[in-house]
């Protein structure tokens, strides 16, 4: 039987052979980023690591980009460091991926980040077809356009037959080609990968108009030549509350993403600020929330599976959800982005966390 | 027999053991592969995800600028895949033409007696091909979009054409339906090309008389059809672009994604071909030339008669890894925005529905028979060309 072998001809060359191998070896590579995929236990990880794996966007001022030290400075990126004290005590234990729009939810799901916050809008097909589990909103944000004023053009409904910068991989261009479609309205899309590409191609004029979340747009709109020659179109065509996110299945990280990002907004409703929160955190107090908050009373970070002092460590960090935007969005920011709807509840806006008890 | 000895005889035997070992590397390789499939979808069910292309029915959403056929944000995935598929296929074509066509007249003009042609050539060559491909077309689109005007400022050709930084509007061929005659005597010139070529040689080869082939074929491949294009009132109008807002409408219109990525591409493998045809040429031993000069054949015709003939048989095998090449680094497309299959299906397909795995094995399917059908075509084409022994 085993003699017809040796009459058997070689079928497989050493070159047919040698081609074969390396287009294996190709779509191994594609393969090993699920197989390398992380267990349900991202907090052992984490802390094991000693350091948070977060997933921020690649550069847009304002929001997560790295200064001329190469500190990565932002309002997401301040989130991910609440998240490491939080967890880690210290919110310099952070390493940030950049990603771009098109890479950011494969990179989460092939577990090269702990967690995610990179100006991503919270959409059904996300969290149920994608498999993200959102964190709390923590800017509401909308879709606008950015436009030379010498154009004259003082309406989005006035758009018809322009060409149009966006970023793929993002919900923009999918609001984009329905807001056409239903204002009966042809448009040139110009696609490109990052916020960087689409301001040299806007810049260039290969595009008239920039559409992208309206706070994306005043971050591109400060770092502009002159930003006085651009105008923000007053329609705003879509809802983009834009979150944190985790992978699906690991309910105990979620809730750890979910409570510190409700206890940045809460230290701003009880007043607890990054200067005042050490002394308070001190003895407790006649507050039971307060105390509660500062881990003085009851076992709230026990529950979490972190320390006592897990709000007390990312408010130290960063400070509270009011200080976190004026240090990076507000009015004395380039963006000078208002509050708007995301003030507290308490002073006209809708931000409202869910309580810690 | 006894089966150990009968398989220590095998390992012996030299060719048996090499077929041993090339069916166990295949095992295991596939093994392997098994395995990393396996995984990958366990590990992807364990997260909800299932695999299945059933995502390709769904509508797609988005818009594409540039599509050859019939598109709308509410076709389907798979109706952007082929126009992804297009737009790959379209620049690969037309790069391969244009770099062959560049390619052969530069590996010429390295060959020619001409010191400034020559040097010229050879500075190009070197320049070109010791910069990378991304940075051509990375130039080339930069210094189209920062050069040309905008619409509005338009430069005119002849105010039929137009040309700005959002690409050279053209006015559109509407055919009538007389045209189909011109197109049927096309093809009949076509025809008649093939069969009279075939009756030229053979006479050529009885007689000795020789026939003015190339001008006969060219006046009943495209004489006759022109002629009769303006007999018949010439059966084609054309839709002129014209400025409305912010961008020209009607007509049709080349992109600079795809001027760019192009250009480039035809640029910097014209620089390799130039090389393979000048290595080609050098190959075919002067004696061959003199020889044939000897016997009084003309310069012309000992080039495509003698030399030609020869050097294409050392040029075609690594012109054809070289068009392999052009058509891959058509995925660079996704550096300047140019819709190819990977910013379509292996893009924002892949964003949108997040099916990583079943997306980015399309990608690798369709890139595999692209590179497969080229290389399929230049072996038919290798095995005409080869020396036929007499
Ligand atoms: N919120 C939308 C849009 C996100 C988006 O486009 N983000 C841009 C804002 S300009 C960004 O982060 N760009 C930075 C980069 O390119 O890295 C989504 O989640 O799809």
């Amino acid at each position: 039987m085993f003699d017809s072998v040796l009459k058997l001809k070689t079928t497989y060359s050493k070159e047919v052979l040698g081609m074969r191998v390396t287009k294996f070896l190709v779509i191994i590579a594609v393969l090993f980023s699920f197989t390398v995929m992380a267990d349900a236990g991202t907090l052992e990880d984490v802390k094991t690591r000693g350091k948070l794996n977060c997933i921020v966007s690649s550069g847009l001022a304002g929001f997560a980009s790295p200064d001329e030290k190469g500190n990565w400075q932002g309002f997401d990126v301040d989130f991910c460091r609440a998240v490491a004290a939080a967890v880690l005590g210290s919110g310099d234990k952070v390493k940030f991926v950049p990603t771009t729009n098109k890479t950011r939810f494969t990179q989460l799901n092939a577990g090269e980040g702990d967690i995610l916050f990179r100006n991503t809008t919270e959409t059904l097909s996300r969290d149920a077809d994608l498999k993200l589990t959102f964190l709390p909103v923590n800017y509401y944000d909308g879709q606008g356009f950015l436009i030379r004023k010498s154009l004259g053009v003082t309406s989005a409904t006035q758009l018809a037959g322009a060409s149009v910068c966006i970023q793929t991989g993002t919900t923009t261009e999918l609001n984009l080609a329905d807001y056409f479609r239903a204002n009966k309205m042809k448009y040139e899309p110009v696609n490109t990968e990052t916020n960087e590409e689409s301001i040299v191609a806007y810049e260039s004029k290969r595009c008239d108009v920039y559409t992208t979340d309206a706070s994306a747009l005043a971050s591109t709109r400060a770092a502009l030549k002159k930003p006085s020659d651009h105008v923000i179109l007053p329609e705003i065509i879509s809802k983009e509350p834009l979150g944190g996110a985790v992978r699906h299945g690991d309910d105990r990280w979620a809730d750890i993403g979910k409570w510190v990002v409700n206890a940045l907004i809460i230290a701003e409703e009880m007043g607890i600020t990054q200067k005042n929160v050490k002394e308070l955190a001190k003895k407790s107090g006649n507050n039971p929330g307060m105390n509660r908050f500062l881990g003085t009373e009851g076992s709230m970070g026990e529950m979490l599976g972190l320390d006592k002092k897990w709000a007390v460590n990312a408010i130290s960090a960063v400070g509270n959800y009011g200080e976190i935007f004026e240090r990076h969005l507000g009015p004395k920011t380039p963006l000078a982005l208002e509050r708007g709807l995301n003030a507290s509840w308490k002073a006209g806006g809708i931000l409202y966390a869910a309580p810690i008890r | 027999m006894d089966p150990i000895a009968s398989l220590s005889r095998l390992w012996r035997d030299e060719h048996s053991r090499s077929v041993i070992i090339q069916i166990l590397a295949v095992v295991l390789i596939f093994g392997l592969f098994a395995y990393l499939v396996r995984n990958a979808i366990v590990n992807l069910e364990a997260i909800g995800k299932g695999f299945s292309f059933g995502y390709l029915q769904e509508p797609a959403s988005y818009d594409i600028n540039q599509h050859l056929i019939e598109y709308t944000s509410r076709s389907t995935h798979f109706r952007a895949m082929l126009v992804g598929i297009l737009n790959t296929l379209l620049v690969a074509v037309s790069g391969i033409a244009l770099a062959t066509v560049l390619g052969f007249s530069l590996g010429v003009l390295r060959l020619s007696k001409n010191l400034l042609a020559n040097r010229l050539a050879h500075i190009y060559i070197d320049y070109v091909r010791n910069v990378p491909v991304l940075l051509h077309i990375l130039l080339v689109y930069g210094i189209i979009v920062n050069t040309l005007p905008v619409p509005r400022e338009a430069q005119s050709l002849g105010d039929i054409a137009f040309l700005t930084n959002r690409g050279l509007f053209l006015p559109k061929p509407i055919f009538e339906p007389l045209f189909l005659v011109i197109l049927g005597l096309f093809a009949a010139g076509i025809v008649f090309t093939i069969w009279f070529r075939r009756y030229a040689a053979d006479i050529q080869r009885k007689t000795g008389e020789h026939y003015p082939v190339f001008w006969i074929s060219l006046g009943a491949v495209l004489g006759i059809p022109v002629i009769s294009y303006f007999l018949i009132g010439g059966p084609i109008t054309f839709e002129i672009p014209a400025l409305t807002g912010f961008n020209f409408s009607g007509g049709m219109v080349i992109r600079p994604e795809f001027t760019a990525l192009w250009i480039a591409l035809s640029l910097y493998t014209a620089a390799f071909i130039a090389e393979i045809v000048r290595a080609g040429i050098i190959s075919v031993n002067y004696g061959q030339t003199e020889a044939s000069l000897a016997l009084g054949i003309n310069h012309g015709r000992t080039l495509n008669l003698v030399v030609i003939p020869q050097a294409l048989r050392v040029i075609v095998p690594p012109l054809t890894s070289q068009y392999l090449n052009l058509a891959k680094n058509s995925s660079l497309a996704i550096a300047i925005g140019y819709m190819d299959i990977v910013a379509t299906i292996g893009g924002i397909t892949l964003n949108q529905t997040g099916r990583e795995m079943e997306c980015m094995i399309i990608v690798l399917l369709l890139y595999l028979s692209l590179s497969l059908l080229i290389s399929f075509a230049m072996n038919i084409y290798n095995k005409r060309i080869r020396l036929v022994e007499r």
